[in-house]
């Protein structure tokens, strides 16, 4: 990413967070301050801040690593050790690293874990993971275990089940790994700001309902997730964000303004699509560009909601501290089963009014890529648009085929504008 | 008259198709993709249009009640002298860049071998011609490039070694043929024409008379008449690199689908399987696409993997699917990665298994593949139309129609021979449609 790049102040804003933050971690084992690497999908930020652990997020790390070319790097070390081709990519990064002395995307020496939390979210990986990490670093293990929705609705039982084991197990460890006694009124401190933020989160996500939608969903809304997701939740400074970006955003849809690419100004918006799947971190940008010049904007899109659904109306609660908590983890993207993953689709290609929606099948990622060719086809038959399908990786750049995924999205797009302008005729 | 032009930019050969404001297909025009796009596409339209007046010729030739064995003898000698004709321009072009490159000060040491050698490749070229082009010969290519270069070569080798090595007139002449590809030849109807029916005459006096006649009134009427490129449309792998606008470049799958529905308008689904990519398409009844998939991150078992078997085998390409046909027992191919296919293949031919029944194998593991992609994209569903190279591949077809049935049941499998043509076709029905959306605009 060397030529100029069009950056919100809102992104600036992020970009300072971001900075402080690692900087923060850099200095961690130093001041002895403790750490907790923990995951995206079933984060439990403001339980971590309410002990004041500095929590890492490992997934963050390869995929900020791979935007700035160092993933294939510490893929290669990984697969030198031992990890087969098919191993989910962003441990293979996040191993490489370790062993290249763990210093961070932006430089910053990653302070060793002081507890790894692993809040089990559907992904099996992330079992495998901190086995490997705990190997790693010789440290302790906290587990959440959050129950899969199989019929795709939490049940009491089920929160009943997660609060016990955050009374029982969870929180005696935080105690014992960071000195503290647990403080409920800090912990309601921090779900309090949460709510603001999600308040507003859901607002910029909202805001591409209109027409031109002032944002990008995906490609944008990987930044607009990013404080909420991970490090920043229940903080000031992310509430702070969230306003600033909401401005942001309303001053945009007033203007009648379409979202702002790297390579700057959206040009008309020809087509609204819906995309499910993580996105492609090596190659983040081209693939932005080739839906941007394609006057292509997504509206909504999964991968938003791997780290909470809050458009589904949930929300942090200060009154219901672990019950919210245990909920939040529940209904992460990741932890649906199938029907609602479809469903989920489905709503948002209605109520984002979608020309269509696209897949993009991640090559080391079987959790987000199983039976997405069955979500495809009923997706289509639900809503009526077109399905299109593309294949890449995380944090892999091996198996990013450029001209061809360009092919794919070129031939896709001209597809929808073919349909668009024979929408008499009928499909056999 | 207005005529549009549909150009499929492939990544082994580019095509191009001319049709009138009927939709009728006029002319059609291949050459081998190269280094330089434009080239290609410009050889492939002129073709085309050459092509398209041949086929005139002969409309109007009907027109005036010439029917049957005398229009054919007639047009194929016609055309045959116009490609000699062709040739000559090209084969003196060669020449002299062949004559410049060895001027060079780098071949000033062995100058006075070089030069008398190359002259007498260069004569021995010339003398063959008449050979080349004559009624009863069998050419085995369309390509000045595949036609030359057996030439040269084999008249540098029977120079022996006297003086020069063979190495050497080889490089001259790859140097040489490069210029003469990327270079803008006259080789166009009106140019050519002429000079190839003095020839015809010439050949056989008896013809004379018609020639000189109806036929030669008619050839002059056709090298006068304006083709009028009202519409043009791109597609292909090197589609941006087209010199069209980006409104005039369209996805060959899209070129692909409404293709199909222009050859076989009952289409329902079409494979095309070419040289590096395979495509699924489902289209509407008005040859609309409706959903499609194609191979992504690997290329295994499209028409590339045909070519590196049959290098692999030593044999031509066009000689699989025949030898491929008479296998008693299809041996079973588990990998279709084109590289492990080479290897299994060694193996299986070690082992004791018959030439023929590890083709079927592989003709079957190609088409496995593809039935894979037709399945996500939503079937087979009647009509079925194969387009692309590797539909011309007879144990390809059979593997398909075997496995279309066993998946499947009965379906109509329909099959072009202009299936390489389909998605140069799609292109120019959608110049055509654009040209009407223009007017409706205006």
């Amino acid at each position: 990413m060397t030529t100029d790049v069009r950056k919100d102040s809102s992104m600036e804003l992020q970009k300072a967070m971001l900075a402080r933050h690692y900087e923060r971690l850099g200095r961690a084992d130093e001041d002895g301050h403790p750490t907790a690497y923990t995951f995206v999908p079933g984060n439990l930020t403001e339980l971590l801040l309410s002990f004041d652990l500095l929590p890492v997020l490992p997934e963050i790390n390869a995929l900020q690593n791979a935007m700035r070319k160092k993933s294939a790097g510490y893929i290669g070390l990984a697969e030198k050790s031992g990890h087969s081709e098919d191993v989910c990519t962003y441990v293979k990064c996040d191993i490489g690293m370790a062993r290249s002395g763990n210093v961070g995307p932006t430089g910053h020496r990653l302070p060793k874990p002081s507890v790894l939390l692993l809040s089990y979210t559907g992904c099996f990986t992330f079992l495998k993971w901190f086995e490997l990490l705990q190997q790693e670093y010789d440290c302790p293990i906290a587990m959440l275990h959050t129950p899969y929705q199989g019929e795709g609705r939490p049940t009491p039982s089920m929160i009943e089940y997660m609060v016990r084991q955050l009374r029982e197990k969870v929180i005696p460890h935080l105690e014992a790994v960071s000195g503290r006694a647990f403080d409920p009124d800090r912990l309601a401190y921090h779900l309090e700001l949460s709510a603001r933020s999600e308040d507003l989160f859901v607002r910029v996500l909202e805001s591409a309902k209109h027409r031109p939608s002032p944002i990008d969903a995906y490609f944008g809304g990987v930044y607009y997730i990013s404080p909420i997701f991970t490090a920043f939740r229940g903080t000031p400074e992310a509430l702070a964000y969230y306003e600033a970006l909401w401005e942001e955003v309303e001053e945009r849809r007033r203007q009648g303004l379409g979202p702002i690419t790297p390579d700057g100004e959206m040009g008309v918006e020809r087509y609204r699509v819906v995309v499910e799947g993580p996105p492609c971190w090596t190659n983040f940008r081209d693939l932005w560009k080739m839906f941007a010049d394609e006057g292509a904007v997504v509206v909504a899109s999964t991968y938003t909601r791997v780290g909470g659904i809050y458009d589904g109306g949930f929300r942090h609660d200060p009154a219901r501290p672990l019950e919210s908590l245990a909920e939040y983890c529940l209904g992460c993207y990741t932890n649906l089963n199938l029907p609602s993953r479809t469903e989920m689709i489905a709503r948002q290609v209605r109520d984002y009014q979608a020309d269509g929606f696209l897949i993009n099948s991640i090559k080391s990622c079987n959790s987000f890529s199983a039976g997405q060719l069955l979500i495809l086809r009923e997706v289509e038959r639900r809503t009526g648009v077109p399905g299109g399908f593309f294949e890449s990786d995380l944090v892999d750049p091996r198996y990013f085929s450029g001209a061809n995924v360009k092919n794919r999205l070129e031939s896709y797009f001209q597809m929808v504008q073919q349909k668009r302008a024979a929408p008499a005729r009928t499909a056999r | 008259m207005r005529c549009f032009v549909g150009v499929d930019l492939g990544s082994t050969t580019t095509k191009a198709v001319v049709l009138d404001e009927e939709e009728r297909l006029l002319g059609r025009g291949i050459t081998n993709s190269r280094s330089n796009y434009d080239v290609a596409c410009a050889v492939a339209r002129s073709e085309a249009f050459i092509n398209a007046r041949f086929g005139l010729l002969a409309r109007r030739l009907e027109a005036h009640g010439l029917r049957g064995a005398a229009l054919v003898d007639l047009t194929a000698a016609l055309e045959r002298q116009f490609r000699r004709e062709q040739h000559e321009v090209q084969q003196r072009a060669l020449a002299a860049s062949a004559r410049e490159e060895a001027a060079r000060t780098k071949y000033a040491a062995i100058a006075a071998d070089l030069v008398p050698a190359l002259d007498a490749v260069l004569a021995g070229m010339d003398a063959e011609v008449p050979a080349l082009f004559a009624a009863e010969a069998a050419r085995r290519s369309d390509f000045f490039r595949d036609t030359a270069t057996s030439s040269f070569m084999r008249h540098a080798e029977s120079l022996g070694r006297a003086g020069v090595r063979f190495d050497t007139l080889m490089t001259l002449f790859d140097r040489s043929i490069i210029q003469v590809e990327n270079q803008a030849l006259d080789l166009s109807f009106s140019a050519n024409i002429f000079p190839a029916l003095d020839r015809a005459i010439a050949e056989d006096p008896a013809r004379g008379e018609a020639l000189r006649g109806a036929v030669g009134e008619a050839t002059r009427a056709v090298a006068a008449l304006a083709l009028e490129e009202a519409g043009a449309v791109g597609t292909g792998y090197g589609r941006s690199k087209l010199p069209f606008r980006k409104e005039q470049i369209r996805s060959e799958i899209l070129c692909h689908g409404l293709g199909a529905h222009w050859m076989f308008p009952r289409t329902a689904t079409v494979l095309d399987i070419g040289g590096q990519d395979t495509k699924a398409i489902q289209v509407d009844a008005e040859g609309i696409v409706t959903s499609f998939q194609m191979n992504d991150r690997c290329a295994a078992g499209c028409g590339r993997y045909l070519g590196y078997i049959a290098d692999e085998m030593n044999l031509g390409v066009h000689e699989l699917g025949p030898l491929a046909q008479q296998s008693s027992r299809t041996v079973r191919i588990s990998s279709t990665c084109t590289v492990f296919a080479g290897a299994e293949l060694r193996d299986r031919l070690t082992l004791g298994d018959r030439r023929e029944d590890v083709l079927a194998g592989l003709h079957r593991a190609m088409i496995l593949r593809a039935m894979s992609l037709l399945a996500r994209s939503g079937g087979v569903n009647d009509e079925f139309t194969f387009t692309g190279g590797v539909a011309r591949n007879p144990a390809a077809v059979d593997a398909l129609r075997e496995l279309v049935r066993e998946n499947y049941g009965e379906r109509t499998i329909n099959i072009s021979p202009d299936s390489i043509y389909t998605g140069a076709i799609g292109a120019a029905l959608f110049a055509r449609r654009d040209a009407d959306k223009a007017v409706t605009a205006a």
